[in-house]
């Protein structure tokens, strides 16, 4: 970006130091996750071997297949595969027509809902914990798929709401009217042309949700009590023992319970890092 | 335990005195101040990595090829969910684990350092790994900043005489400072919430060395089993982040403005 005239001894020493500053980023960002991903290929007595070696003779896919073969593990990926699909499938659901009637109605109490929404969306988590821990409770939902689904979309919704809010502002209500002039009800116009021209935004704000609840720990851990329906993050905490750490176990449960969100991040960077970047810029 | 909140049928309004308590009860005065360090602590470190990785990335000097390998490595802390940033880090901090290795081998220490389980160190050593896990958001709303600032600018200011750190002073950075202020209330928000890293790494030990708002809440609500108690802490937490809040809208109202 800064094109300067120095001279060609200084435009070097410079280029130097940028590839020095730019390795020694990347050890520093880099090296504990590759750590994390050689440790798992290790056997338990290895992890800490002296001298420590990135690969070692105990090299095997010992710790992959306990954490696979596991019914008990293979329960924590399946409640957090169930549950985070179905948050996102749902958030999407309800922020969708919930954006469509903010985008293209006037209703009683639209601004104080507005308000509430954008409210709730920075109410620290700890502060409702204990509210929704008896709430959950009372509803007969505590330790229930549904009593997590519903908490995870009082999180996941504002943002949700507010995203397909702002898409379908953008788009033109001409739209609506040829439609309309057509015969096609609201209905049509929602799911057949606008939902499918605002596809781009739908995928992103699912898959922030996708992997906001993926990753979601506090609540996952109090309002679960069985084993049964612990998720992944609360998983690994439970792969602690009082005497004895699976470590190899840990860092191949890590690893696993990191593909997905690993996966997405990938595929969908660039839509990512633009809603964040907007996020950050304009709130 | 499932009933206690709910079986108390006959709630008793008893004013201010859940908050009088709390507030005269030391452990709450330790955890106010570990959270405002931990909080202020990591916002400075944050913003000088982040800032510092968007620069580097943001250079003509090196191929648009590598910086996408060297932007994917940077952005790896903050795919990992933080009860998995915790174990990691455990893991490496151990006092037989491969950090003491290295500085032992560097002759930096001559003996393993209970990184975590020191009361001395267990605050700094949070804070790190806080540092470590939330540079990445800094980094890459830099990057889109960066971007976004005209070439124009910097042509200007090279016609005028500027060097690079005057460019830098003069430019790039009051060009920056919407996303910094922004960026810094958020972080300071989202980090006097940091539960699950903390949780997980110390527990708010030992002996309540990194206790912070967020733990101390939890563990009033579900280990002493004080609910009113720890919703008067929740309620406090709230405030503090209403405060910051405030000023986050107030800033970009400014900025947009």
């Amino acid at each position: 970006m800064i094109r300067t005239t120095w001279p060609v001894q200084t435009k070097i020493m410079i280029k130097v130091l940028v590839v020095v500053g730019l390795l020694l980023g990347a050890l520093f960002a880099g090296l504990p996750v590759l750590w994390m991903f050689a440790s798992s290929f290790k056997s338990n007595t290895q992890i800490f071997a002296y001298p420590p070696k990135l690969i070692d003779s105990s090299f095997s896919l010992t710790a992959y297949r306990e954490v696979i073969t596991d019914p008990q593990q293979r329960r924590f990926f399946f409640n957090s595969y169930l549950i985070s699909s179905l948050v996102t499938l749902s958030t999407l659901f309800v922020g969708i027509m919930a954006g469509y009637s903010f985008s293209r109605y006037e209703f009683r109490f639209k601004n104080i809902l507005n308000i509430i929404i954008i409210g709730v969306q920075s109410v620290p988590p700890i502060t409702l914990m204990i509210p929704y821990f008896g709430l959950i409770v009372s509803l007969k939902l505590y330790n229930t798929y549904w009593g997590l689904i519903l908490t995870y979309m009082v999180f996941t919704l504002p943002y949700a709401i507010i995203m397909m809010t702002g898409y379908f502002n953008t788009l033109p209500r001409d739209l609506d009217e040829a439609v309309m002039i057509d015969g096609g009800s609201s209905s049509v116009i929602l799911w057949r042309i606008l939902v499918p021209i605002s596809l781009p935004g739908i995928v992103s704000v699912g898959v922030y949700t996708f992997m906001l609840a993926w990753n979601e720990f506090l609540f996952a851990l109090t309002l679960t009590k069985t084993n049964d329906m612990r998720t992944v993050p609360v998983g690994i905490q439970l792969l602690m023992g009082q005497h004895s750490f699976e470590w190899n176990q840990m860092m191949a449960m890590s690893v696993l319970g990191s593909l997905p969100v690993l996966i997405l991040f990938l595929l969908f960077q660039r839509y990512f890092i633009a809603g964040m970047a907007a996020g950050s810029v304009k709130g | 335990m499932d009933n206690v909140i709910i079986t108390r049928n006959e709630p008793t309004f008893i004013g201010l005195s859940n908050y009088a308590e709390i507030l005269s009860e030391d452990t709450f005065h330790q955890a106010l101040e570990h959270t405002l360090f931990l909080a202020t602590l990591s916002v400075i470190a944050h913003f000088i990595l982040g800032l510092s990785f968007a620069l580097l990335l943001n250079t003509n000097l090196v191929s648009g090829g590598v910086k996408a390998i060297f932007r994917v490595v940077y952005i790896l802390p903050w795919v990992f969910t933080a009860s998995i940033i915790a174990i990691l880090w455990r893991l490496l901090l151990n006092p037989n684990g491969v950090v003491n290795y290295l500085l032992i081998e560097f002759n930096l220490v001559s003996q393993p350092i209970e990184w975590l389980s020191s009361r001395q160190l267990a605050l700094y050593t949070v804070t790190f790994i806080n540092i470590w896990a939330g540079y990445p958001f800094y980094m890459v709303s830099f990057l889109a900043g960066l971007q976004g600032i005209p070439d124009d600018l910097y042509e200007a200011g090279k016609i005028d005489g500027a060097n690079g750190p005057q460019l830098f002073r003069f430019i790039t950075l009051p060009q920056l400072k919407p996303i910094i202020s922004s960026l810094a209330v958020l972080d300071f928000i989202w980090t006097t919430h940091q539960f699950t890293l903390i949780w997980m790494t110390t527990g708010g030990g030992p002996i309540r060395a990194t206790e912070v708002l967020s733990t101390y809440t939890y563990k009033l609500a579900f280990s002493s089993y004080e609910f009113s108690l720890a919703s008067t802490t929740a309620m406090l937490i709230l405030l503090l982040s209403s405060v910051l809040a405030v000023f986050y809208v107030r800033n970009q109202r400014l900025a947009n403005d």
